[in-house]
């Protein structure tokens, strides 16, 4: 197991460079480091010199992959892709180009990030389970159809709806929470978030656990149980629902550590100060020091993800051995 | 589900009264601001900072030696830390003193002499801190001592020092600190004498000590002086009236050296613990809290007490309530919370709601608020009149416009036939209809660059662009489209078809127009070329290639904009004259407009008091203009303020950003006022839960009677 | 008149032939007809395909460009075939803000009345219900119900033969259609937007968008998807590493940054050469079709490793095994034996991510990297519509008509995809 985990570190290792060389690669064919100056430094009276002196000081005077000039390593070392990447995998993320510490910046945005994503993720999970078991148990029936062609319904309702519509009603004509924010007595500012995160999964998600649970449903342990005189719920609670883990497990448990990462549209709606909302900021101001952090800090949640992925098929299956 | 789905009703239920109240219950009834900003502030650093949003902020809390009068139009310069206007003297090239009436090309040198008010004081900060035996406290920390520290009320300590003259000089110097980006370096160190070779002095010794703290107070600027306590003398190059301007501005604020010191220390900036992140100044405001991505809240300095509500104002000040509080001591609001609002809808309902005082930013969602009576005035609808919301306007001193570029082959250059269709597209493209429906009325179309509340603007016939209007009934009423079509036809674009190639006439347009809202500007713009029958192509990009395009002269219609740094003409003829092109000499000529007449014009006019011989320069000038038409004027926005009843004071000023010190609020009404507008409604809740309550029992019945058939 | 075939109507016509191609070849295989004939048994299919395939005429329409001829030279304006049929609604534009079969502005404006004296009123539209001296409900029922009877009969007419789901789908579409027909004559049935565009216009011409960014994706996605799954899952090896590699690499960022980046990269690359482009609809096809393949680039990985895992299966069967002792080359055992068998796994996934990328496109849009602002599509449309919500009284009709379009495209597409999918899945037991 241990040495299973090392393998799959040192394996993330080329990933994570192969992310920095093409998140590298695509900003600076499209961006040079004057215009990331300028971009900085405003439209009001901007010399040449104030350009140069930014670029001196926040390092983007150097050449971008290969330093012709430099000796030996400096070749490379030498460089802003050096600079830029080689401390981040240390998790040293620098400071953003306009000058802010980007781990405080990160620290101080996980949290409002977590509020929202991890109850929309728990909340949504015990949701979805239960509204697919419904379906399940009711199958065949008036009631399954109806609950599918509701699931198809939703999912084809572009997020945006959701979140123009929920605002509208509940915050503007309903008075009930507040329209966007986010502060101290956080409950009230997460609800509404929260909520309309849950409804904007629950057609997909919904209609692809009823799927594996159909599936668990139709096999042959199903109908032997059936016959030992098990009622339906039972079956449905014990059986299906532990069998049916697994291809759950791979869908799930690759995303917990993203929710991290916040929800980009959720949180630029509704003001909430998390790293989604920063992801989004710092596309537009075009940071790069910003994006090459998240996106470093994406793939490594990433590749986290798959390895408790992993891991969790261990604690769910016994059969499953990590070699 | 259903269980979860019942405790957050039970939870919502039982919530406080004020449900969608995104502010604390313990803030009730307190003399707080609550207001909005909708981008955070990059620098709050007074050398650095230089755009609106930042200004927001420091000009509260920084107190440069002049500002505008809050009340009085025209805008005009009063003392604010200054004890009074400083006083001029002109010297020539020997620095012997010449009379005030000496002729412009006579004076080598202007000096300025600043009294400062005496006993002044900055905001309470640890910078100032000082131990028992008189010693700064927090002057040599490790970072060992930072370990629990993350802003500056972390330190256990705090102190103040009154402001001298001294620390005006430092912050003059530090216009020139390489170690700083510096936006106005470039205009200063023409002006303020000896201040080039100061940045260069500086350079060197960064060079050779590149980690240690700079201490400008080593090197001597010749331009900046400090004679006593009090007062301190600015010699700047040659006759420069505007200088005065540059002193209302944050840029001449006091900096404590101590401040610097205190952030220079090891650990601080790891922190964000940065004159640019906190400043420290003597206003009337501190900043206490800096969430730049949530809130920053401006307390009041408990140490301000220089200043009082002025006496006087305009004839209907006095009416209108806004001389009421006269002579009381500023600030009048304890404490302003910004809280960040980047989306329009969420800003806008929280305004009627009551949660945001005022409401500044103008945007789409405004405009419905707002409308324009029979007399052109403008007003609030009805239901907001119900709400007590009242409306105060103002014209920016900006302007918004639509270059041409002068280098194009098809649109730019003095020939005629450039001319007459620049002339053409400026009559065809009907800013009164833009203003009427993207501004709903708010704004006036443009007859030149100036507009109006600016010396050099003329009402009324005298000032219109004849080329564009007729003066008809007493108001400008543009010329026809046929009009536009004839001068179209002998520019050689007969019905926009090109007389020698017979290809039909196309024009770019560069924006930055990507975001919300912008696409029916860009349908509009091109509903006015196809009254002429030609195409515009619209090529919006991002912002640095747009930038990238103007700069290199790639272009041949943009859009862009101007806010004024200060109230003069000179300020908004520069944008055309000729050794200001963008493409020749970087500078802020986006047309790359060059007519020899002008610029030896604009030399004469740039550095002359306002008088009317001034005004026959301008007039001149603008006459080159209009018939060069190297801009569609556009128009000037017209600046607004929603406020609620329980505010007053208000009065727009588009040059004083200092305003906040002069509102006060009534707490109690809008406590009272907010929780009658914001009743919930509560019967979605009761009903879903109803709803759920039926469904689960119904699906429960049913799958009993399901096990039941199939035992 | 001069045809133009912009980068995009190539695609589409690409994509069409490949699907006659298809369709050519399954017609004459009874076993591959097999599922479709499956897919043809299902009511909600075919219905749902009858809606789709009204979509998809709107979109064809749109994609048949031509440049009109003026005294010698060329318009610079392309238009399509639907543009022309389309004409009045184009050109009918009124000044700003009207509501559906309004016959005035939405907002009160001073004008001069004939004594000279200044009122405030509701302006009279310039095309909407022009016919009329005043607003009249009556008009409207009555405009409506003659083009319902007439759709109706025209429906009955043609779905008299189908079977009766169908027949009741054919009938309502034609009533809906002659009712709107008849009133987009004098009206603008969905009222105009901020420059008095027609709304029903506006999203008319967002189908070919939406259209468009669903399936020209998938020709992207298609190739990159089946080669590297399948030779991953076949050879194995190096070069299963070197694929899985890629497309750790590319899942494991953020998709919305990396389409951002590509989004900006490939911005530059149409700002930095506009001789490329004699027109503006050019520019912004390009754009679109630049689009298509980024969301393919970020889209494929998903697919691949389905295949991969599938191909890995696969080649573990006897008959791949007794191929390849008998020395059949690998080639011909990918084309002949594997290919064909994970043929349904394209198909679904295909079926399936179209409605994805049709949503995609309006979240991409609001976050500033989706189509050109110049171009019509449904994320421009809700993009310019969020801020009317909070006007005072509200335009609904802009936001409400993008919501009504899209939910149908893209449930109808769900719909047909299910059907699609329940045919093929071998998993799915039928009975």
């Amino acid at each position: 197991m241990i040495a299973y985990l090392i393998r799959r570190l040192i394996y993330a290792i080329p990933i994570l460079i192969g992310v920095n060389l093409l998140t590298f690669a695509l900003f600076f064919v499209v961006n040079t480091p004057d215009d990331m100056a300028r971009m900085q430094l405003g439209i009001k009276r901007v010399t040449p010199e104030a350009i140069e002196k930014w670029k001196l000081q926040k390092g983007y005077d150097k050449p971008l992959l290969v330093n012709s000039r430099a000796a030996g390593a400096g070749q490379l070392t030498d460089t802003i892709f050096w600079h830029k990447s080689a401390s981040m995998f240390v998790l040293d993320f620098g400071y953003s180009d306009d000058g802010r510490s980007i781990s405080h910046e990160i620290a101080t945005r996980m949290g409002p990030s977590l509020a929202i994503a991890l109850p929309t993720f728990l909340i949504g999970l015990a949701c979805y389970v239960s509204f697919a078991l419904l379906m399940t148990l009711f199958r065949a029936t008036t009631l399954d159809i109806a609950g599918v062609a509701l699931c198809v319904v939703l999912m084809s309702i572009s997020g945006l709806f959701y979140i123009i519509g929920g605002q509208f009603l509940v915050s503007k004509l309903w008075h009930l929470v507040p329209i966007s924010g986010y502060g101290d007595g956080g409950f009230k500012f997460v609800v509404l978030p929260v909520i309309i995160g849950v409804i904007g999964g629950i057609g997909s998600s919904s209609r692809w656990y009823r799927t594996i649970f159909l599936e668990e449903i139709g096999r042959d342990y199903v109908r032997t149980a059936r016959a030992k005189g098990l009622s339906e719920l039972r079956v449905l609670f014990t059986h299906v629902l532990k069998n049916a883990m697994i291809p759950i497990l791979t869908g799930v448990v690759v995303v917990i550590p993203l929710l991290f990462m916040g929800s980009l549209l959720t949180e630029s709606f509704f003001g909430i100060p998390g790293l989604g909302s920063y992801t989004i900021d710092a596309i537009n101001a075009q940071d790069f020091s910003v994006v090459r952090a998240m996106v470093f800090l994406g793939s490594l949640l990433y590749i986290a993800g798959l390895i408790l992925t992993d891991i969790s098929y261990t604690m769910v299956d016994p059969r499953v051995r990590l070699s | 589900m259903k269980s979860l789905a019942g405790i957050l009703l039970l939870l919502l239920l039982s919530a406080c009264d004020e449900w969608n109240n995104p502010y604390p219950a313990s803030e009730a009834g307190q003399s707080i601001l609550y207001t909005a900003f909708t981008e955070r502030p990059k620098h709050l650093d007074p050398a650095q900072a230089y755009s609106e949003n930042e200004y927001e902020f420091i000009s509260n809390i920084y107190a440069p030696p002049l500002q505008y009068h809050y009340l009085k139009r025209p805008y005009q310069l009063v003392p604010q830390a200054a004890s009074l206007m400083p006083t001029v003297t002109y010297q020539d090239a020997q620095h012997r003193s010449l009379p005030d009436d000496a002729p412009a090309d006579r004076i080598a040198y202007s000096v300025y002499e600043i009294h400062i008010k005496p006993g002044m004081r900055y905001q309470p900060h640890p910078a100032f801190a000082r131990t028992h035996d008189g010693r700064l406290e927090y002057e040599h920390l490790t970072p060992a001592d930072l370990r629990d520290v993350h802003v500056p009320g972390d330190f256990p300590h705090s102190g103040t020092r009154v402001v001298n003259a001294a620390d005006y000089v430092n912050q003059i110097k530090r216009l020139a600190n390489p170690q700083l980006h510096l936006p106005i370096f470039g205009v200063m160190s023409e002006y303020i004498v000896g201040l080039k070779a100061y940045a260069d002095t500086l350079q060197q010794a960064v060079q050779m000590h590149p980690d240690a703290f700079l201490d400008l107070s080593v090197y001597p600027l010749p331009g900046a002086e400090v004679v006593d306590d009090t007062t301190y003398r600015i010699t700047i190059h040659g006759k420069y009236p505007q200088f005065a301007y540059w002193l209302a501005m944050p840029f001449f604020a006091p900096m404590p050296p101590e401040a610097e010191r205190f952030y220079a220390q090891p650990g601080m900036r790891e922190r964000n613990l940065s004159l640019d992140w906190w400043p420290v100044g003597s206003g009337p405001y501190f900043l206490s809290e800096n969430n730049p991505n949530r809130r920053m809240v401006l307390t009041k300095n408990p140490y301000f007490d220089s200043e009082r509500y002025p006496a006087e104002g305009e004839a209907e000040d006095d009416k209108a309530g806004l001389l009421a509080d006269a002579g009381k001591a500023l600030p009048l609001i304890d404490r302003v919370v910004f809280t960040l609002e980047k989306e329009t809808i969420p800003y806008w309902n929280k305004f009627l709601q009551g949660y945001f005082d005022a409401s500044g930013i103008s945007s789409d969602s405004f405009d419905q608020a707002v409308q324009v009576s029979v007399g052109g005035e403008t007003s609030v609808s009805d239901e907001m009149r119900e709400q007590g919301i009242t409306l105060s306007t103002s014209v920016a001193i900006s302007t918004m416009y639509t270059g041409f570029n002068w280098l194009d082959p098809v649109v730019g250059g003095s020939s005629e036939r450039a001319r007459k269709l620049r002339q053409a597209i400026a009559i065809a493209v009907d800013f009164e209809e833009f203003v009427s429906i993207f501004a709903n009325g708010r704004g006036i179309s443009a007859q030149s660059p100036i507009p109006p509340g600016i010396f050099g603007y003329l009402e009324g016939e005298a000032g219109i662009n004849k080329l564009v209007y007729d003066w008809a009934g007493g108001q400008a009423v543009r010329k026809p489209i046929a009009e536009a079509r004839r001068l179209l036809a002998e520019a050689g674009y007969p019905d926009g078809v090109d007389i020698n190639t017979h290809q039909p006439l196309v024009i770019n347009l560069d924006t930055t127009a990507t975001g919300v809202g912008n696409k029916s500007r860009l349908d509009w713009m091109r509903k006015q070329f196809e009254k002429l029958n030609v195409q515009l192509v619209v090529r919006s990009t991002d912002y640095n290639r747009f930038q990238d395009k103007v700069r290199r002269g790639d272009t041949q219609m943009f859009y862009f904009g101007w806010n004024a740094d200060y109230p003069d003409p000179e300020n908004f003829l520069f944008l055309l004259h000729g050794p200001q092109g963008k493409v020749s000499y970087s500078g802020e000529n986006a047309a790359n407009y060059s007519n020899p007449d002008y610029d030896r014009l604009f030399l004469k006019m740039k550095n002359m008091e306002n008088s009317p011989a001034r005004q026959a320069i301008i007039d001149q000038m603008l006459e080159i203009l209009r018939r060069d038409s190297p801009w569609l004027w556009g128009y000037h926005p017209k600046n607004y303020v929603l406020q609620h009843g329980w505010l007053h004071n208000v009065k727009p000023s588009v040059m004083a950003n200092n305003k906040l010190k002069y509102w006060r609020l009534d707490a109690k009404s809008r406590d009272a006022l907010r929780a009658r507008w914001n009743q919930p409604s509560r019967w979605p809740l009761w009903s879903a839960l109803v709803l759920v309550l039926l469904s689960g029992f119904w699906l429960w019945r049913v799958l009993q009677k399901k096990e039941a058939c199939s035992r | 008149m001069m045809p133009v075939i912009l980068w995009s109507d190539a695609l589409v016509f690409l994509l069409l032939g490949a699907c006659c191609v298809a369709f050519w070849h399954i017609r004459r295989h009874e076993h591959l007809l097999l599922p479709w004939r499956r897919v043809g048994r299902s009511a909600v299919a075919m219905c749902s395909l009858l809606v789709l395939s009204l979509f998809v005429l709107v979109g064809l329409l749109d994609t048949l460009h031509y440049r009109v001829a003026l005294n010698g030279a060329y318009s610079p304006e392309v238009l399509s075939v639907f543009d022309k049929l389309a004409e009045p609604l184009r050109l009918h534009t009124e000044k700003t803000y009207s509501a559906p079969l309004a016959v005035a502005l939405y907002a009160k404006e001073s004008t001069t009345d004939e004594q000279g004296r200044v009122v405030r009123t509701y302006p009279r539209l310039k095309y909407g219900g022009a016919h009329l001296p005043e607003a009249s409900g009556y008009d409207v029922a009555r405009r409506a119900l003659t083009g319902a009877i007439a759709g109706v009969l025209a429906g009955l007419l043609l779905g008299f033969k189908a079977r009766r789901a169908i027949g009741v789908t054919v009938v309502i579409l034609a009533a809906l259609i002659g009712m709107t027909l008849n009133l987009a004559a004098v009206y603008h049935v969905l009222g105009t937007d901020k420059v008095g565009q027609d709304v029903l216009y506006l999203s008319l011409k967002s189908i070919r968008t939406g259209l468009i960014i669903g399936t020209v994706t998938t020709l992207v996605t298609l190739p990159l998807a089946l080669f590297l799954g399948v030779a991953a899952g076949y050879f194995r090896g190096w070069v299963d590493d070197v694929i899985q590699y890629v497309y750790t690499v590319l899942s494991s960022i953020p998709s919305v940054l990396l389409i951002a980046a590509a989004v900006l990269m490939m911005q530059v690359t149409i700002d930095t050469h506009p001789n490329w482009f004699d027109t503006a609809a050019s520019r912004a096809d390009l754009r679109l079709v630049f689009l298509c393949l980024i969301l393919g680039m970020t889209s494929w990985t998903g697919l691949c490793r389905l295949l991969r895992g599938e191909t890995l299966k696969l080649r573990e069967m006897e008959y791949i095994q007794a191929a390849q002792s008998f020395g059949v080359s690998s080639m011909r055992i990918l084309s002949r034996h594997i290919i064909p068998n994970v043929m349904h796994i394209i198909l679904i996934a295909l079926v399936m991510d179209f409605s994805g990328l049709v949503l995609a496109e309006a979240v991409l849009s609001y976050v500033g990297v989706g189509v050109d602002p110049s171009m019509i599509s449904f994320g421009t449309m809700i993009n310019g519509a969020r801020l009317e919500m909070a006007r005072e009284p509200m335009v609904w009709w802009a936001l409400a008509a993008a919501f009504g379009f899209m939910l149908t495209l893209v449930l109808s597409a769900n719909l047909f995809a299910d059907a699609v999918r329940d045919a093929f899945d071998p998993r799915l037991n039928r009975s």
